[in-house]
């Protein structure tokens, strides 16, 4: 199977505290996996190494076919303009511009600014009568769809999203959902971090970390994950 | 321009205009330097000029005399008045000395021509009236002090000529001269009539001249003279030329000091409000990273926004600034100045420079901020 993300016995450590133990996992192309735990368990941590934002104290990362850990600054900072899309819980839109001039931001730093291409990405998440507002001017769903469509805009092999729904409501966060599926069956992989069981039941598969540990590795959406501290004994 | 220049420049502006509250503080900092930047300059520029035209009143400036002791022939006099610039030439006028008599008491006769005079030697007080027909001369202060001689009297002047032949000629008093010095102690009259009573003409012991120029103009003019006309001998009068040039150097470093200062002022401003702008821009900064923009980049934008205020701060700090010289040139020289235009582009330029140079400090401070850090709100 071809993998576009290798962790191979990653650890973390910020003085005092180790963030992430020795962790090893790999995702396939195209896969939507879900991160799923407490508060403090690693996700965020995990999710920067991944985005290139942070690098491991120990192990390594291979995130389509390059190693992460022999990258220089500007390396990390070109996978991130090259391969991946983020999507954050806050948003993130820069308040003074309008939500097609946040989208062809992303365009700006990949390559070159094409309008009508922005517009297209704005339209594929239902706001393309909505390009010309501030940011201020959207709801908080339609800043989160913005935020979407500047993370798909460059087409970016992998999709990284912190709690995508956290600040949303049961209509946009299906709204988001919906569009995250369509970018799976297009091929994209999609890493998100959530604390919501619904969320995660829209992934391929769910692992869930505690301590820094993983400590639940389940391919399938199937079957719920009923609770963090279940699946810590499972893990046990 | 490219499409990524046009939008890296609507990014720019947007970020300016949209955020006005900052844009006016810091345009405020850059355009009240250039104001009192442009302001000082434009009176340096012109301070010489003001200067030598305040300096005029102090009398000649530049002063001919016959080579060695020689007398100045008149002739001589004419040509080398050729060669001085017309529109620079506020007067010019002979002075020939003559040791004459008036009831057997000894005076010095001063032959000038006192159109002229007035003039070169404009802090000359008259009272009575300057003489304006023939055989009316004026006396000095001290003179009408302490003799008979005074406004309104008439009095026969008489002595002998280098020939040795005796003269007598009666003059009418119109006015006494009082300047301070050795001059009130002279009998004044027309150079003409000085000729005519003496029967020698076409000579003066020398001139004096006052021009409207610098000391190192009037250096290059006295050499030209000499090298032109051999028979005369022009040199400049220090004291006067000297004063000029020491008050202006003083002064012109004392508004070059201020100008300097003003500067680091407005460099200050600009970094301190630059610096604000980062720190209410982390995230902003931060998200850009974690787009995949180089370090370099978010500087050249954060510039790119420092040259922008520089240019329009500059722009209309000039404008101010013409009213600002103008002011001053009025209020302090009693005279309006020409506006000079050249300036603006030069203000503009410095500006633009001076915001440049005082955003480096913050675009450091940008540059090193940790994506993954802020986006996540430390």
């Amino acid at each position: 199977m071809n993998h576009i993300l290798e962790i191979d016995n990653v650890s973390k450590i910020y003085g005092q505290v180790v963030a992430l133990r020795d962790l090893s996992l790999t995702v396939p192309q195209g896969q939507w996996l879900a991160i799923m735990g407490p508060s403090g368990s690693g996700k965020t941590t995990l999710m920067n190494i991944v985005g290139c934002l942070d690098s491991p104290t120990v192990g390594q990362v291979i995130l389509d076919g390059l190693n992460l850990g022999v990258l220089s600054h500007a390396g990390l900072t070109a996978i991130r303009r090259e391969s991946i899309g983020l999507i954050f819980q806050e948003f993130h839109l820069i308040p003074y511009l309008t939500a097609l001039e946040n989208v062809m931001v992303a365009q700006y730093y990949h390559s070159l600014v094409d309008e009508n291409e922005a517009l297209e990405a704005l339209a594929r998440v239902g706001l393309r009568e909505r390009a010309r507002h501030l940011p201020k001017q959207l709801s908080g769903g339609e800043q989160q769809r913005v935020c979407v469509a500047r993370a798909l805009i460059n087409h970016p092999k992998i999709i990284l999203a912190d709690e995508p729904t956290g600040n949303l409501d049961e209509t946009n966060e299906l709204l988001v959902m919906d569009i995250l599926r369509q970018l799976r069956d297009q091929g994209s992989t999609i890493i998100v971090v959530t604390h919501a069981q619904e969320v995660a039941a829209h992934a391929d598969r769910v692992i869930v970390l505690e301590h820094g540990r993983l400590v639940q590795d389940r391919v399938g959406a199937k079957e719920r994950v009923d609770n963090l501290e279940t699946a810590s004994l499972m893990a046990g | 321009m490219n499409k990524n220049k046009a939008f890296a420049f609507r990014l720019a502006i947007f970020s300016l205009i949209r955020r006005r509250s900052r844009l006016l503080a810091a345009l405020l900092g850059v355009a009240l330097g250039a104001v009192v930047l442009f302001g000082l300059i434009s009176l340096c520029r012109d301070l010489p000029r003001q200067f030598r035209d305040e300096f005029r009143a102090y009398g000649a400036n530049l002063v001919f005399a016959g080579l060695g002791s020689a007398r100045l022939d008149l002739n001589d006099l004419k040509k080398a008045k050729g060669l001085l610039p017309p529109n620079k030439l506020l007067g010019l006028t002979p002075l020939r000395y003559e040791s004459v008599r008036n009831r057997l008491r000894p005076y010095v006769a001063v032959g000038v021509d006192f159109a002229q005079s007035q003039k070169t030697s404009p802090f000359w007080r008259v009272t009575g009236r300057w003489p304006n027909e023939p055989f009316e001369m004026l006396v000095g202060a001290d003179i009408a002090l302490n003799s008979d001689l005074k406004e309104g009297s008439f009095a026969t002047i008489d002595g002998r000529n280098p020939n040795q032949e005796r003269y007598a000629k009666d003059f009418r008093i119109v006015g006494t001269l009082a300047t301070g010095g050795v001059e009130d102690g002279f009998l004044f009259m027309a150079l003409a009539d000085l000729e005519k009573m003496t029967g020698i003409s076409g000579v003066a012991d020398l001139a004096e001249a006052s021009l409207t120029l610098g000391a190192d103009e009037l250096k290059t003019l006295a050499a030209n003279v000499k090298a032109t006309v051999p028979s005369v001998e022009a040199r400049l009068v220090t004291r006067i030329t000297d004063s000029e040039t020491n008050a202006l150097t003083k002064l012109t470093s004392l508004v070059y000091l201020v100008a300097v200062v003003i500067l680091a002022l407005t460099m200050i401003c600009v970094a301190t409000t630059m610096m604000t702008v980062v720190l209410e821009r982390r995230k902003e900064i931060g998200l850009k990273k974690a787009l995949g923009a180089e370090n370099n980049r978010v500087a050249r934008e954060f510039l790119v926004e420092g040259a922008i205020v520089g240019f329009v701060g500059g722009f209309l700090g000039s404008l101010g600034g013409v009213v600002f010289a103008q002011i001053v040139a009025y209020n302090v020289f009693g005279r309006v100045m020409t506006p000079r235009l050249y300036l603006i582009p030069l203000t503009m330029l410095v500006m633009v420079i001076v915001a440049v140079v005082a955003s480096r400090s913050p675009v450091k401070k940008a540059s090193g901020i940790e994506p993954a850090l802020v986006l996540k709100g430390e």
